[in-house]
């Protein structure tokens, strides 16, 4: 269900769509030999190609298009066996060819579909529109010197994947919801980090609004958003501004807006009528790209699971809830450590262990799961001693927590400190009826029908065994000794 | 066709190249002379005509991907108007 | 006594080969050549020194027993190929100064087989011109002159005209030159010399500065037909470095030249009759006919339909192009830069001063017909007029092997007489065109004077990549027409 905007003049509808910028995982750029690594001196990870020296001509890189065909099958779209690269013409220090090879009316990959999660556990389609490869610009520095910018071009000609979705998101939620899914799904492949503060991954947002059940409003592209948050602030404000300009009798300029963090606004960045006329052509230095068939599906095959079908599977066999499902998908390398230990183990226990005892610790030391100093198979190895009863639910925590500072195993730690449950009955016997006989006031009172105090002599008991005794084994104890 | 002094400012500006008011004009009649000459392809019925997009008969040829090229800051602006520690620079642009 | 500078780089190769002669002393020769013939403005850069240590270094590499095809052979190349270390401008203000680390794949074959660079030849401006007039570093004057006018000074064709007027003045035994709608052949047949543009994808253009992708292509400017197989030779193959190359073995072009014509069907299409045309014109073409049919071939008339659309397709299709191509030419990486209040003032101020006034023009062109609104009625339709030309050219294969042209619609004509009707001087390339829209390989081969004393050529056109029969077909009008003549202001 949509969410509506509550306006002064009645409710309104707002309308997303996506261009989501995904830097492509390669060890050089899309059509030169230079590479791609994040961060080096300025101009140094630049080939002549790249600098648009006269004569250079671009050469196509092969990892650049088989990830873009796998991030289309990925997001279940449709691969253009033919798709051709055309120029996107316009002047700009960062660009240093005048033009970006980009593609423009056929793209290698048509239409898909991405599923998000919504809030309230429910599921929503978003349509992709299309996906295309395109070369990345250079960067512009312009707090280096008062009058003047410097142009650094080492990410210029980098693989940039460009994901437009179709208007399908109704709700900043919706948007950062189907951002965050692009993201995992092209972790899950390995084709783009999905790092948004470095600029691996960044969004141009359309919004518009309108009276439900209106046609599509005017709407104005927010570009280069890098941070979720960003996103949803981005949206809530452009949103209140269109129905504000709407509610006082305006009208929509199609537009093309930046959003400024610091005063949580959007700005004017240039309007339609000095929009850029792109003059697009076919690239006449490349060929168009013919793939074959086979190799569509050899790509196909080599997929990982996807985090969809992850999600069915953990509930369809682990019997888990979708919500718990859902957060141990998100995340590639979470879905695989939650896979190891719940392999033959209480399903529902691990997932509570992960989410829980984990998560806390992993956040807490800024740490990522596989930096875990618990690993899968250590966490496994707690999990064990709880389900054949050697120490206590509580024990373990006390357990991970020393896991977790030295590194070693459950079972290293339970033997060295000692700290097995008593299982065996004589032993748990004689002290149920130590307590007993030394408390026969409180004895009393359960056998007069008080069953609550049953709780009180537990305690004792596991005082006086230090937390070691087995708590059932003292409860079925307690109950029959003290029967009325 | 008919190319006028307007649309000579609006191709110049696209294209970033300073036009005074006297080339304006001239430009504004040459072109009108080269586009009404080239207004007899009209007549060539290009109806289910694919566009050439290349004279020749091939599909891209991919590249390994072997990082081997740049690592050469130097040679990069050793042609530069202006550079300042391997940066290029321009006057500061607002944006 | 022998002429160091009529020998042919065949003659030349032999004798090298036989220790006759050195590469020192030949390209000492041409040094001298090159000075003499200096009021021509044939070069932009000379680079004698280096050429001369480097016909040393030919010398030792000879008597080591290990040489090269082109061995100690001094040559020049046309000023858009990027030679390292050596000025690279494409006769244009924008690249003043610009000196590239790297070589063009065309001329490091070359330099690889052992040839010698005497220098960079002057051009029209990034390769756009008929007449070798729009070089910011001032005209090429044709080394020939009418009979009658002997102080007229002439053209030598454009683009690649100091090369094709190099090669002519003796300066230089052969030149590199870039043919993208004519630019090598319509010069040759000015200059007397033989030019050839290979099929596009042929020779790599990687290095070479680019003015239409889709056209251009490297080729060589020679006096004999042989020197032009033996140059395009080492030039051709190809290059990963430029995805437009194709990956075909390249044959050995001058052993091609062993066999004749005799059974090769031979077209005569008659849409390049034109009206009023030059009688002299006609008449070398009929004498071209007369060759082919006395040396066996089969020459019939083939039609073309489309060849009169050629010119308009490719004043949109090459000009939009250029327009994108030459939009890295910005003064902010390399060549020149004029300030202004701010970057678009620069870029403006940059653009305009550096470009010459034919660049500016074809900018101009190719920007409007690639603008929103504009690009199906100009820029589409083109290339779908170009689908036909190449299709008429298929369609000839059929019946025929080869095609013979004239090459220009006229002799060589007087420096400035047309520099400044921009469709006039367009109309230069009405032969040579078609076959660039298409992609095919075309040779020019002079075979005779006009009643001015000028050089006229004719042109042959073959399927792609059969560089091999348009070799025979140029041999065979080399050796009917047993042209021998040589400019007055040779050296």
């Amino acid at each position: 269900m949509a969410e509506l905007l509550k306006g002064t003049k009645g409710d309104w509808e707002v309308v997303i769509g996506l261009e989501v910028h995904a830097q492509v995982i390669a060890g050089s750029k899309l059509f030169s030999g230079a590479t791609a690594e994040f961060g080096a001196e300025p101009n140094a990870q630049v080939s002549f190609v790249d600098a648009a020296m006269p004569g250079m001509l671009p050469v196509l890189n092969e990892e650049s298009v088989r990830q873009a065909v796998r991030t289309g099958l990925a997001v279940n779209a449709i691969i253009n066996l033919r798709s051709v690269f055309a120029r996107k013409n316009y002047f700009y220090p960062d660009l240093p060819q005048g033009y970006q090879i980009s593609q423009y009316e056929l793209p290698i990959v048509g239409e898909g579909a991405v599923e998000i999660d919504l809030p309230d556990g429910g599921a929503k389609t978003i349509r992709v529109e299309r996906l295309h490869l395109e070369q990345d610009a250079g960067k512009s520095i312009h707090d280096l010197h008062p009058t003047k910018s410097y142009i650094d071009l080492n990410r210029s000609g980098v693989t940039l994947m460009e994901i437009v979705s179709k208007p399908d998101m109704r709700s900043a939620d919706e948007a950062v919801a189907y951002i965050a899914k692009l993201r995992s799904i092209l972790r899950y492949i390995d084709a783009c980090d999905g790092n948004m503060q470095n600029g691996s991954m960044r969004a141009d947002v359309n919004v518009s609004v309108r009276n439900p059940g209106d046609k599509l409003g005017t709407r104005c592209e927010i570009k280069n958003v890098n941070s979720l948050r960003f996103v949803r602030q981005a949206i809530n404000f452009e949103a209140h501004r269109q129905i504000e300009i709407l509610e006082n009798g305006g009208l929509i300029d199609q537009e093309t807006r930046l959003y400024d963090p610091d005063r949580n606004e959007t700005r004017l960045m240039r309007s339609k009528e000095d929009a850029h006329d792109y003059r697009y052509f076919p690239d006449p230095d490349l060929l168009p790209l013919d793939l074959e068939q086979a190799y569509v599906d050899e790509l196909k095959a080599g997929l990982p699971e996807l985090p969809d079908a992850r999600k069915k599977r953990f509930v369809d066999d682990y019997g888990l809830s979708v919500y718990d499902a859902s957060v141990l998908v998100a995340e590639r390398d979470t879905g695989d450590y939650f896979d190891s230990v719940a392999k033959s183990r209480d399903a529902k226990q691990v997932a509570n262990w992960i989410t829980g005892e984990l998560f806390g610790h992993l956040k807490k030391d800024g740490l990522s799961i596989k930096k875990s100093p618990v690993s899968a198979e250590k966490l496994g190895g707690l999990i064990d001693l709880i389900s054949s009863s050697t120490i206590s639910g509580r024990t373990a925590k006390e357990v991970f927590e020393k896991m977790w500072q030295t590194g070693n195993d459950a079972k290293e730690i339970v033997e060295s400190e000692g700290l097995s449950q008593i299982t065996d009955a004589g032993e748990i016997e004689i002290i149920v009826n130590k307590v007993i006989l030394e408390n026969p006031k409180n004895a009393d009172e359960v056998r007069g029908g008080n069953s609550k105090a049953i709780g009180w002599f537990v305690g004792q008991v596991m005082q006086a065994t230090a937390g070691k005794a087995d708590p059932k084994a003292v409860n079925e104890l307690l109950r029959d000794k003290l029967k009325a | 066709m008919s190319i006028d002094h307007k649309i000579i400012q609006k191709i110049a500006l696209l294209a970033r190249i300073k036009v005074s008011a006297e080339e304006r004009e001239e430009l504004a009649s040459e072109l009108t002379n080269i586009f009404d000459w080239v207004e007899e392809l009209d007549k060539v019925d290009t109806n289910d005509i694919e566009p050439m997009t290349s004279v020749v008969q091939a599909s891209a040829s991919l590249r390994k991907d072997n990082p081997n090229d740049g690592g050469y800051p130097e040679r990069i602006t050793a042609n530069a108007p202006e550079a300042v520690e391997h940066f290029f620079t321009v006057p500061k642009v607002v944006e | 006594m022998m002429i160091l500078t009529d020998l042919t780089i065949a003659e030349a190769r032999n004798l090298l080969i036989a220790g006759d002669i050195s590469s020192v002393e030949l390209t000492e020769a041409h040094i001298r050549a090159m000075e003499a013939t200096s009021s021509l403005n044939l070069f932009i850069t000379e680079t004698c020194e280096q050429a001369l240590s480097k016909a040393e270094k030919s010398d030792t590499q000879r008597l080591s027993g290990n040489q090269g095809k082109l061995e100690g052979i001094p040559i020049a190349v046309k000023d858009l190929f990027c030679t390292h270390g050596v000025l690279a401008s494409a006769a244009s203000k924008m690249l003043t100064g610009y000196t590239p680390c790297y070589e063009s794949t065309v001329t490091k074959h070359l330099w690889n087989a052992g040839a010698v660079m005497l220098g960079k030849t002057n051009m029209d401006e990034f390769a756009m011109g008929s007449s070798n007039e729009t070089s910011y570093y001032g005209p090429v004057t044709n080394p020939w002159q009418r009979v009658n006018e002997p102080t007229v000074k002439l053209v030598p064709g454009g683009s690649s005209g100091g090369s094709a007027a190099a090669v002519a003045a003796r300066a230089v035994m052969g030149a590199l030159g870039t043919d993208t709608g004519g630019s090598i052949r319509q010069p040759a047949s000015f200059c007397g010399v033989v030019g050839i543009k290979p099929t596009y994808g042929r020779c790599s253009r990687w290095g070479m500065i680019a003015f239409a992708s889709s056209l251009d292509q490297a080729g060589p400017l020679t006096r004999t037909v042989r020197d032009s197989a033996i140059m395009l030779g080492e030039m051709a193959g190809y290059d990963a470095k430029d995805s437009t190359s194709v990956n075909i073995e390249v044959p050995d072009y001058e052993a091609a030249l062993k066999k004749n014509v005799k059974g090769v069907r031979v077209g005569v299409p008659q849409e390049y009759f034109l009206e009023g045309m030059p009688k002299e014109i006609q008449c070398i073409w009929d004498k071209g006919i007369t060759w082919f049919k006395e040396a066996g071939a089969e020459v019939k008339d083939v039609s073309l339909p489309h060849t009169k659309y050629a010119l308009p397709t490719y004043y949109i299709v090459a000009p939009a192009e250029a327009s994108s191509n030459l939009a890295r030419y910005d003064g902010v990486r390399y060549g020149l830069r004029i300030e202004g209040k701010d970057l678009q003032e620069m870029y403006e101020n940059t653009r305009a001063e550096g470009f010459g006034r034919e660049v500016r023009r074809r900018i101009m062109i190719g920007t409007y017909v690639l603008s929103a609104g504009y690009y199906d009625a100009y820029y589409l339709k083109a290339q779908k007029v170009r689908t036909k030309i190449a299709d008429d050219f298929r369609n000839s294969w059929k019946s025929v092997d080869l095609l013979l042209t004239p090459t220009a619609p006229s002799a060589a004509f007087v420096q400035g007489e047309k520099i400044n009707d921009p469709i006039a001087m367009y109309l230069n390339d009405i032969f040579t065109v078609p076959a660039s829209m298409a992609g095919l390989p075309a040779i020019s081969v002079p075979v005779g004077l006009s009643s001015e004393g000028l050089p006229l050529g004719l042109q042959l056109i073959a399927k792609p990549f059969d560089e091999e029969l348009l070799f025979r077909g140029a041999g065979l009008l080399e050796l009917a027409a047993n042209f021998k003549e040589k400019p007055k202001l040779a050296a």
